[in-house]
């Protein structure tokens, strides 16, 4: 059965039904339920600690949860489904290696076609005249760049971003805002968190509002900016802090 | 007198000296020897106890990094007690035999590369971990990786064996007897040399291994320098 899917790489819809996660005695995820549909570009928002990193982090599978709590297209989470998706994390994880060598790494075959995408794929990050270059000497904004084309170079069909243009320049944050719409535009399915307002209406074509590990609304991007559902989503668009 | 013992560790080395390049020649190999069988044994060991969560692993971990500072001539006396005629392993005959001095400094190294390999490839592990799972990377590649990208440090690992291997003397006096053109090291013949009242011979042979030591550390400060510089640590 997953054959066909892994042909059409389609995971969507994303159905999560009441999910919790707890670690240690606090709640940090507290009966989700929602729903991600197909290419679409959905913004997870809500302040500090609300539990949107870790909610990515389950989607991803790096954090366990019991099953039939996260279904992808209706199947279950396994390492098939997995390698279809791709993960940007808010904190740059690079090997102390080079930045061809940090692409070369995702790859399961290195030959000269795979190194002709990696060019590609640094040319279109703007980091390949850095491509000898040690990836951990690379400004934050680069290596946010680079970590997104690693991301790329597996073709997922579903992006996690966290928080990917969190202190970058505006050049960089152009560039992987760019990146996010055409990669939507080839059909891939993004979810990202930011604290980004402007970025939220810019990029995201659905909105979920976490607060206290608790999913308060998930709506239309332009219906939350315009009319958010609850008292939470109101204050934090404003700016207000949330207790 | 310190004079003279620098010009008598340049006529040993210059003249070609015949004993003396056997005694630098037998410490090089048991402590290379040594070294060599202690990285084969620690560091996988030590690369075991970082990645694997089990019970008593701490426990573990403890041990060897408290067997970090066990006193040379304990060693020397237990591994005496087990090879000599009447111990457990008299029969393998290795008594007052390089073999023996071998078995004593890998029981002082195993833990210093068991505990130094464990918490450099810990600290690694988990800051790649998230990276690795994400992209569903097998167990295998994530550990060559991440010893890989380890290399310098275990490298400066290694060196620091090799500096505590070359520079022992309690447990190989008592397990290799000293015995002139069979177990004399350079440090067994120092303190032979020095209770005999030859202090000139033993001061040139201590500048000799303080040179060797020095060596070992310019090597490593070099490759920590050009590691940092490239940003690989």
């Amino acid at each position: 059965m997953f054959d066909n899917q892994k042909k059409s790489k389609s995971l969507t819809p994303i159905v999560v039904s009441n999910l919790s996660l707890l670690l240690g005695k606090s709640k940090i995820l507290d009966k989700i339920n929602c729903k991600i549909h197909n290419e679409s570009i959905v913004a997870v928002l809500g302040p500090n600690g609300a539990g949107k990193s870790m909610f990515l982090k389950t989607i991803n599978g790096l954090i366990g949860v019991k099953s039939q709590k996260i279904n992808f297209n209706s199947i279950e989470i396994n390492d098939y489904i997995r390698k279809e998706i791709a993960m940007v994390f808010q904190k740059t994880t690079l090997l102390r290696r080079s930045v061809f060598e940090n692409m070369q790494f995702v790859l399961e075959k290195k030959n000269k076609l795979s190194n002709l995408e990696i060019m590609k794929l640094l040319q279109r990050v703007s980091l390949d005249t850095f491509k000898d270059k040690p990836a951990r000497l690379l400004s934050g904004g680069e290596q946010q760049r680079l970590s997104l084309a690693r991301a790329l170079l597996i073709n997922p069909s579903l992006l996690l971003l966290d928080e990917p243009t969190a202190n970058l320049d505006p050049y960089s944050l152009n560039l992987i805002e760019e990146i996010i719409l055409d990669e939507n535009k080839k059909g891939k399915t993004i979810i990202l968190t930011t604290h980004d307002m402007g970025q939220a209406k810019r990029l995201a074509k659905e909105i979920l509002f976490f607060n206290k590990g608790k999913l308060l609304e998930q709506t239309k991007a332009t219906n939350f900016f315009k009319k958010p559902k609850t008292k939470e989503a109101q204050s934090y668009i404003n700016g207000k802090i949330l207790l | 007198m310190i004079l003279e013992s620098f010009t008598h560790a340049f006529d040993l080395v210059l003249t070609l000296d015949k004993d003396f390049f056997e005694i630098l020649l037998l410490s090089m190999k048991v402590s290379c020897l040594s070294l060599l069988l202690s990285c084969l044994v620690g560091l996988p060991i030590g690369t075991y106890l970082a990645i694997k969560n089990f019970w008593g692993r701490d426990a573990v971990l403890i041990m060897f990094n408290a067997m970090m500072g066990l006193p040379p001539v304990v060693v020397g006396l237990i591994v005496y007690l087990l090879i000599s005629r009447s111990g457990p392993f008299g029969w393998l005959g290795v008594l007052y035999t390089p073999t023996a001095m071998i078995i004593a400094q890998m029981i002082l190294i195993i833990p210093i590369i068991v505990s130094l390999t464990a918490q450099i490839i810990e600290e690694i592990n988990e800051e790649y971990k998230d990276l690795f799972k994400s992209l569903v990377i097998s167990s295998y590649k994530a550990l060559i990786a991440c010893l890989y990208d380890a290399r310098y440090s275990i490298l400066t690992v290694i060196l620091a064996g090799f500096g505590r291997a070359i520079s022992e003397v309690g447990a190989v006096i008592i397990v290799g007897g000293n015995i002139d053109h069979l177990t004399r090291v350079m440090t067994t013949t120092i303190a032979l040399e020095t209770s005999k009242g030859n202090l000139s011979l033993a001061l040139a042979l201590g500048i000799i291994l303080l040179l060797i030591a020095l060596i070992i550390n310019l090597i490593l400060i070099s490759l920590k320098a050009r590691a940092k510089r490239r940003m690989y640590v």
